[in-house]
């Protein structure tokens, strides 16, 4: 779910397109905002950051398996989909939505992740204090 | 969660939630109406038109009180997915739903404070028969009188004498509700 | 008193096409697109979003190419559409110490664990306008060929949490009271330090810079450093009631900033350095150490210091002007018309002027 949640929405559609299998929605589609949470000190009691959109979407497909999504943004699609291959990841289908989906999105989301963190590595910066004379 | 608890919400949720505010605006407006409101299939034994109100005007900011029968695991599951509404015992409650007899001492529920009167709780009582007829109300939003098949008659004048503090209530039976401010003044006939 | 003002319908109308035509500029250059501006003005993104109290880049950039580039206009923008938006739930508090570092520093220990990082940073710049990019073409360096080095794995502990283990610093003891919420109930004073971090965090920067200045140049000096500046990626998870356990729903791009400030004892307590602590959205260095000092200053009554009557210890001052939405409704209603207001006013003056002119003799 996490995956799906932090997918981009275009590379997911890629991964998993239409036509989608049929489903009945429990909850269609909906926008809203969760409430991000930091704590002071960064260890201490939360408090209230700020907002972020999220998108949530509740269904049940043929089988009866019933698959939920809260996924980051404004993109409906995104959240059914995502609420869609969470239910059929528990089904028969799952090994083939692990491979053809699931490895694709965590080895994007790796070499992003892996990108980024060597570009930062290269402005590591070695600070040096130097002596004055005058204080030998 | 049941598969039980899942099912019931608006199927169409932007135009039911607007038509179930807007009915639920009406009745509170107009105290003794009754209304027909619809969409919402909730667990027994919670009524149609409670389930409408729950859907409506509970989110995860409004704590909720289940009293008596209304307590039970499907009810439960059914607010925690629809609404996200956390529960809580009575005193801290916005919303109650039971049975008269559950809710009561109805003294426990929230009445508001002089600088907030609007922190107080609103009662959602679920009623064997509704019907224009027992009690007389009067006061705002009635044109001269209205009549109203009420529990009690005692706990609503201890209630509008406190005005403009005290609790609010619906009163439904199925998919029937009618409304019942703090603003209300209720008199035996 | 306001009162209506009736017509003004086309000219209202026309105000409005010709803002629109304003907006677009000059038709013989490309227009904008909000990809753009997400990507090239990520800095005026990343505000609105702090601002705005609503992390989500592409509305951001969507406001700013709406408000003509007006930041405070953005974040109001930003702020009415964010009220049409059913709360799903609150996160998990994020765990900044497992951040996705894009930039790390800090001016208290040069050599931390875990090393510093400049990051994408002004501050090493000349400050000299940089001529290639204003020509036409490809600008400076393509992505791919960013310098790469190998990246260190896990994550980065904080600073503070060096000094902890030495017991030189206060703590910050973990504590899972549910936060008070600005959004959902009118501000109430005294406010806990909760409260105090959301008004903040949501504040106009440009006011916390000055606030913060101000307690620099010695209106409720605290002697702050910056232990820790961290920019990067969090994970935000949240509890799915359906599901019953917590999930990731996301990631959040945050500045954290945490001040090392002047000590504190008393009898049995051995002197220790307190703490200020700031968090913003996005890439917001500038707020983050503002609103880490001003958070210090505000609790000098938990600290037991003396009230000076600076600015930046008012609590009161500080957290009812810290909102530039609210500010800027109540200072530019003022030109929105007050006729019938004006009108009693000039009575008035006209009335006292024609009674000081009726008894110049008994005024002497």
């Amino acid at each position: 779910m996490s995956l799906l949640a932090r997918a981009r929405p275009a590379r997911l559609a890629a991964l998993f397109p239409a036509p989608l299998p049929a489903h009945d929605l429990l909850r269609a589609p909906e926008i809203g905002s969760v409430m991000v949470q930091g704590r002071i000190g960064g260890t201490g009691a939360p408090f209230n950051l700020g907002e972020m959109t999220v998108t949530r979407c509740s269904l049940r497909i043929a089988s009866g398996a019933v698959g939920h999504a809260y996924v980051q943004g404004r993109d409906r699609d995104h959240a059914l989909r995502a609420a869609l291959i969470d239910a059929l990841m528990q089904t028969e289908a799952a090994e083939v939505l692990r491979v053809r989906c699931l490895a694709p999105l965590a080895r994007d989301e790796a070499a992003r992740r892996q990108v980024a963190a060597e570009k930062a590595a290269a402005t590591k910066v070695e600070f040096f204090t130097m002596v004055r004379g005058e204080d030998r | 969660m049941t598969p039980e608890a899942l099912a019931g919400g608006f199927a169409r949720p932007a135009e039911e939630a607007a038509r179930g505010f807007r009915g639920l605006l009406e009745v509170l407006a107009r105290p003794g109406l009754i209304l027909r409101l619809g969409g919402a299939a909730p667990p027994a034994p919670l009524g149609a038109a409670a389930g409408v109100l729950a859907l409506v005007l509970l989110d995860r900011t409004t704590p909720v009180h289940l009293a008596g029968g209304h307590d039970c695991p499907d009810l439960r599951d059914w607010l925690a997915f629809h609404c996200g509404a956390p529960l809580v015992g009575a005193e801290e409650a916005a919303f109650a739903f039971g049975r008269w007899e559950d809710l009561h001492p109805v003294a426990r529920f929230a009445i508001g404070t002089p600088d907030y009167p609007d922190r107080a709780a609103t009662l959602v009582i679920d009623c064997p028969r509704l019907e224009a007829e027992g009690a007389r109300l009067r006061g705002p939003g009635i044109r001269g009188e209205a009549r109203l098949s009420l529990p009690e008659i005692a706990a609503f004048r201890a209630n509008r004498a406190r005005f403009p503090l005290g609790f609010d209530a619906f009163l439904t039976c199925g998919d029937r509700i009618a409304g019942l401010p703090r603003s209300t003044r209720v008199e035996d006939v | 008193m306001y009162v209506a003002v009736k017509g003004g319908e086309r000219a209202i109308d026309n105000a409005h096409a010709l803002l629109a035509e304003a907006r677009r500029g000059d038709p013989g250059v490309a227009e904008l697109t909000v990809a753009q501006i997400r990507a090239q003005l990520h800095l005026a993104v990343t505000r609105v979003m702090a601002e705005g109290s609503l992390h989500d880049p592409d509305l951001a950039a969507l406001a700013i190419k709406q408000a003509r580039g007006d930041l405070i206009e953005a974040i109001f923008l930003i702020r009415a559409y964010r009220t049409t938006l059913p709360r799903l739930g609150a996160s998990q508090p994020i765990d900044t110490a497992a951040m996705r570092l894009m930039r790390r520093i800090s001016a208290t220990f040069k050599d931390v664990p875990g090393g510093q990082m400049l990051g994408p940073t002004f501050d090493y710049t000349h400050r000299l306008l940089d001529f290639r990019l204003a020509a036409d073409g490809p600008g400076a360096v393509p992505p791919s060929d960013t310098p790469r080095a190998m990246a260190a794995a896990g994550p980065v502990p904080h600073v503070a949490a060096l000094l902890e283990r030495d017991d030189l610093i206060e703590g910050a003891p973990r504590d899972d009271t549910p936060p008070p919420d600005l959004t959902r109930m009118p501000m109430e004073l005294p406010a806990t330090r909760a409260l105090r971090l959301q008004a903040l965090a949501r504040g106009d920067e440009g006011f916390l810079l000055s606030l913060a200045y101000s307690t620099q140049r010695g209106y409720g000096r605290t002697h702050a450093f910056v232990g820790e500046l961290r920019i990067g990626w969090v994970d935000v998870a949240m509890e799915i009631p359906e599901l019953g356990l917590a999930v990731t729903i996301g990631e959040v791009e945050v500045t954290e900033c945490e001040t090392v400030n002047q000590f504190l004892g008393s009898r049995g307590a051995p002197p220790r350095f307190t703490r200020g602590y700031g968090l913003t959205f996005g890439q917001t260095e500038r707020k983050a150490i503002a609103m880490s000092l001003v958070d210090r200053a505000l609790r000098w009554k938990e600290l037991g210091e003396d009230g000076t009557g600076a600015p930046a210890q008012d609590e009161e001052f500080v957290l009812m002007h810290a909102d530039n939405v609210q500010a800027t409704g109540f200072l530019e209603h003022i030109k929105l018309p007050h006729y019938v207001d004006f009108q009693s006013e000039l009575e008035l003056l006209r009335r006292l002027r024609a009674e000081t002119a009726a008894e110049p003799e008994a005024a002497e």
